[in-house]
């Protein structure tokens, strides 16, 4: 008779965290939901890159995408916005602590429609945060009514066709200044796992628009968001391989076979190269690909776009490094000279 | 030019109103009549200063129209010796340098007015009863003012020469102003203007004779007294305040408080050891994003505002009430125009009490900060804050166009001595204390949690913030039970504040039935009528100035003290009115009565006068 098993060494990342230190509250989505997929690569990511969870802050809008955030990393500190508005919460947060990471989970009812104004802004100031789309074509919690991100000709259960085109978030992104540009499906989980801890490496504003099929309103036979589309649509223009800068492993490839990029953060980032030689920092290249693509029903995802050297919003602003949020008073009341200096000037 | 053109006209009519003898010293109107975009802005300021150099009280009221240029503006300088300052109905001495306007402008002054017009336009065939001092400007403009381009703005300085020689006011004051106005970069153009005063002063002393009892004498009543308008007055508030994030969107008349504060923050806030800004300001997309980064910073823990006016506030409706669910600071100043709707861009109301008081769907209420001058305007920018962060909730400060955008006369900004206020929120070292929060519990009695901060390294440290149902510990219940526990609780929040807002201003008068309750700009015209009822018809009238909503336990007093209480609205709907009925027990309320006025131009003493005498039944 042998003493019962030693338990499993438990598996830790480099801060000796589990992942139970990345994970939030249970899910109340739908058995089979996409979202919920990307929830658990979102946690995986955050634990794998080793950032505090405690650092983090976590965005939505309204929707489906919304809830979310409450089912990964209960350590965050959430905020769980009103409708297509979460950009605007999460770039004024940024500007009260530039020191923490901040990851949005929206929707394409968030993003796409009611929100698209301020998405297209947020673009334009390259705000430094992670923007997920989980992105079904649909309104879920309203009950199946199309969104802007849906193709044009898909059908609804109902019968509908959609006749008005599509917003695509990755064309927008590219075209107004986000500058990590991805799209990926929440189904494949090596890619989109390697696709978040790039964001998480990324400095600037990283678009992640995720396929995510609702398997309510969304998942049948004339859906172009359906899991069975994806699998026959899916189109990946490199295979996605991340490494960690704490991660000390040299894998040899071919000469040629591979676009590697180093990360800021002295992480690297290898796209291996499938039928196609993709350019991911040819902005041009990249709308070219996804309108080709387009033409023939193709879903193209991977790392899209990325653009490693413009500033963000934060650059241009020339703040001090710590914190405005908890700047001391002398830091930020004037001295007593400089009003009698002000008022003086009123004489 | 023939010298009988230029004789001015002294009607016979006028003469027996006028005893020339009667001099009316340091207390009459004086309105400017141009064109937008033509530099008359420069004339205007120039001659309200040295007026008030002189020592004599001053006010100066822009009436401009929502355009860039060629459409007509006026400006009114009140000099009042016993220091009213708030807008007159008619002006005793008119400028009319605008033809489109200048007939009208002429025959709605009251006997007895001066009127110094441009020659051409032969003003003195329309009326008898006025003085009349036809001046040509175009002709005297070319002499001093050699380059044709620049002669459009030049020549209305000439009009400050004109009327500061009829009115006697000191020629080196006027010349002080207008060194200050250009500024020490700006010496040509000083130059240049200062030589079209004197074209203008040297034209009037060969040509007319003054026959109107107008006259400005030197006073001491402005010494050490600053000229500001509210707007500046407010951006400093809020620099001194501590403020670190500025999210806006342009509208006007709130636009130039963002942009002074810019340029405040520029100046005075970059840190001296690094050369970094301790602030951040972002023009947002619209009001709706503007609200919400002022959200997502204060929840972050900066000290967030933004500015905007009454259709700015319609767009953050939703924010602001997902703001006071979840509990998050937020400044919003509120400089009020005319409404709804496009409405009067470029004129003031008090349109937006009721809407900001009770802004967004569900039951939602808000505190209402009204400042009634640019002192009020820099120490409230400093009390929302604090109120904000005590409170955890959104503030609005209610300024409006009047007091926004025009220059008024104030005491020096005292420094403030007290120590910024952040309000509940703890630390990781708190959470060690206390093992952990519930994010919306009252511990202390007074409706208030505590909060933490993104970021606090601690593992109980974390919070989820969310505009659905939650209880206590911030999490998410449809329960009715934690509904209405939550929605008490916020009530009671409201409740403490009372006695956390600003006092009002109270003057009781000895024996006074009537009681006088206004609320931001309507102070100048409702102090003054409160004289005009005393002076001419011998009625005493108690006044209250309200300072804040929720009011404070003084006004059910005030009340209690006087038989009748008028309340001054600039509004068609009584809005603060309405706001006391809401708030005050049915005995209180029917004490209540309505005096308003919503025109667009600062409400003026005689319209209330009046009005309250109609209601008296005088």
């Amino acid at each position: 008779m042998s003493a019962a098993a030693p338990p499993p060494a438990k598996k830790t990342n480099r801060l000796d965290l589990e992942i139970l230190s990345y994970r939030g509250g249970r899910s109340t989505l739908c058995a089979g939901c996409g979202h919920n997929a990307i929830t658990e690569r979102i946690t995986e990511a955050f634990w794998e890159m080793g950032v505090e969870p405690w650092s983090v802050m976590k965005f939505s809008g309204i929707g489906c995408s919304a809830k979310t955030p409450a089912y990964f990393m209960n350590a965050s500190h959430g905020l769980n916005a009103v409708h297509g508005r979460a950009p605007t919460v999460a770039t004024g947060a940024i500007l009260g602590n530039a020191t923490l990471p901040a990851i949005i989970v929206t929707g394409d009812g968030d993003t796409a429609s009611i929100g698209l104004g301020h998405f297209m802004h947020m673009l334009r100031r390259n705000v430094p945060l992670i923007y997920v789309i989980e992105d079904n074509g649909v309104y879920g919690l309203t009950k199946g009514q199309f969104s802007a991100t849906a193709d044009y000709g898909s059908k609804l259960k109902t019968g509908v066709i959609n006749d008005t085109q599509p917003v695509d978030c990755c064309l927008a992104g590219i075209e107004m200044g986000a500058t990590f540009v991805a799209r990926s499906f929440s189904g494949d989980k090596r890619q989109l796992l390697s696709i978040l801890k790039a964001a998480i490496s990324h400095r600037g504003l990283a678009i992640i628009d995720v396929i995510s099929p609702c398997v309510t309103f969304n998942d049948h036979e004339g859906s172009t968001r359906s899991y069975q589309y994806m699998k026959d649509h899916d189109e990946p223009v490199h295979e996605v391989d991340f490494i960690p800068s704490f991660i000390d492993i040299d894998v040899e490839y071919d000469e040629g076979t591979v676009h590697e990029v180093e990360m800021p953060d002295g992480s690297r980032l290898r796209l291996k190269k499938l039928d196609r030689d993709y350019d991911p920092t040819s902005a041009m290249g990249a709308v070219r690909a996804i309108h080709e693509a387009k033409a023939s029903d193709e879903v193209l995802t991977g790392i899209l776009y990325l653009d490693q050297d413009s500033p963000t919003l934060i650059d241009k602003l020339k703040m001090l490094d710590e914190p405005l949020a908890t700047l001391p008073q002398e830091k930020v009341r004037p001295s007593r000279e400089a009003l009698a200096q002000i008022m003086d000037e009123y004489r | 030019m023939s010298t009988d053109q230029v004789v001015p006209v002294a009607s016979e009519a006028s003469a027996s109103q006028f005893d020339p003898s009667r001099r009316v010293v340091n207390d009459f109107s004086i309105q400017v009549a141009t064109v937008n975009g033509s530099g008359s802005q420069t004339a205007n300021s120039v001659l309200m200063r040295a007026i008030f150099q002189m020592g004599i009280p001053v006010s100066g009221k822009n009436l401009f129209p929502s355009n860039i240029a060629g459409l007509p503006t006026w400006f009114t300088i009140r000099a009042s010796a016993e220091g009213y300052i708030g807008r007159r109905r008619d002006s005793e001495f008119f400028v009319a340098m605008n033809p489109e306007t200048a007939q009208e402008d002429v025959m709605n002054l009251q006997p007895g007015a001066a009127i110094v017009y441009d020659e051409p336009l032969k003003l003195n065939a329309l009326r008898d009863d006025l003085h009349f001092y036809p001046v040509p400007f175009d002709k005297l403009v070319g002499p001093v003012c050699p380059e044709a381009k620049l002669r459009k703005l030049v020549r209305n300085m000439i009009y400050d020469g004109v009327v500061g020689w009829l009115l006697g006011i000191d020629f080196e004051e006027i010349r002080k102003a207008l060194v200050k106005q250009f500024g020490a970069r700006k010496a040509k153009a000083a130059e240049l203007n200062w030589n079209a005063v004197l074209a203008g002063r040297d034209f009037a002393e060969k040509n007319l004779t003054k026959s109107d009892p107008f006259a400005i004498e030197r006073m001491d009543k402005t010494g050490g007294k600053i000229i500001i308008d509210g707007n500046s007055a407010a951006a400093l508030g809020c620099m001194f305040a501590g403020v670190t994030v500025l999210t806006w969107y342009p509208i006007t008349p709130s636009s130039s408080l963002a942009e002074a504060l810019i340029a405040y923050l520029g100046k005075h806030r970059i840190d001296k050891e690094t050369g970094k800004a301790t602030f951040a300001v972002v023009q947002a997309e619209d009001e709706l994003a503007a609200i919400g980064m002022v959200i997502g910073a204060s929840w972050a823990g900066a000290r967030a505002m933004t500015c905007t006016s009454g259709p700015g506030i319609s767009l953050m409706s939703e924010f602001v009430g997902f703001a006071y669910y979840t509990e998050i600071p937020a400044v919003i100043i509120d400089v009020q125009r005319v409404g709804p709707s496009t409405g009067l861009p470029t004129r003031t109301m008090q349109g937006d009490i009721l809407s900001n008081a009770l802004l967004s769907h569900g039951d939602a209420k808000h505190p209402i900060l009204f400042p009634s001058s640019p002192e009020e305007c820099f120490t409230m920018a400093q009390q929302a804050f604090d109120l904000a962060e005590l409170f955890q909730t959104p503030v609005f400060v209610n300024m409006d166009l009047d007091l926004g955008m025009n220059n008024w006369m104030a005491d020096p900004f005292p420094y403030p001595e007290k120590p910024i206020r952040r309000g509940k929120v703890l630390t990781a070292e708190d959470l060690d204390r206390l093992g952990g929060f519930a994010r919306y519990k009252d511990v202390d009695g007074d409706g208030i949690g505590y909060r933490t901060l993104p970021g606090v390294k601690h593992h109980a440290g974390s919070y989820f913030t969310r505009g659905s149902g939650h209880n206590e510990k911030a999490q998410y219940s449809e329960r009715p039970e934690d509904f209405i526990h939550n929605m008490d609780r916020l009530a009671h929040k409201f409740e403490t504040m009372r006695g956390h807002v600003p006092a009002c201003d109270v003057q009781d008068r000895a024996g006074a039935k009537l009681g006088i309750l206004c609320c931001g700009t309507s102070r100048d015209a409702s102090e003054e009528s409160r004289d005009q009822l005393e002076r001419d018809f011998g009625i005493r009238a108690g006044y209250l100035r309200l300072r804040a909503w929720p009011f404070g336990a003084e006004v059910g007093d005030f009340i209690d003290r006087h038989d009748r209480v008028y309340v001054i609205d600039q509004n068609r709907d009584a809005q603060l009115f309405s706001l006391l009925r809401l708030d005050m027990s049915n005995e209180r309320a029917v004490k209540l009565r309505s005096v308003r006025y919503y025109g667009g131009l600062p409400v003026d003493a005689q319209t209330l006068t009046d009005e309250i005498l109609k209601q008296e039944g005088l």
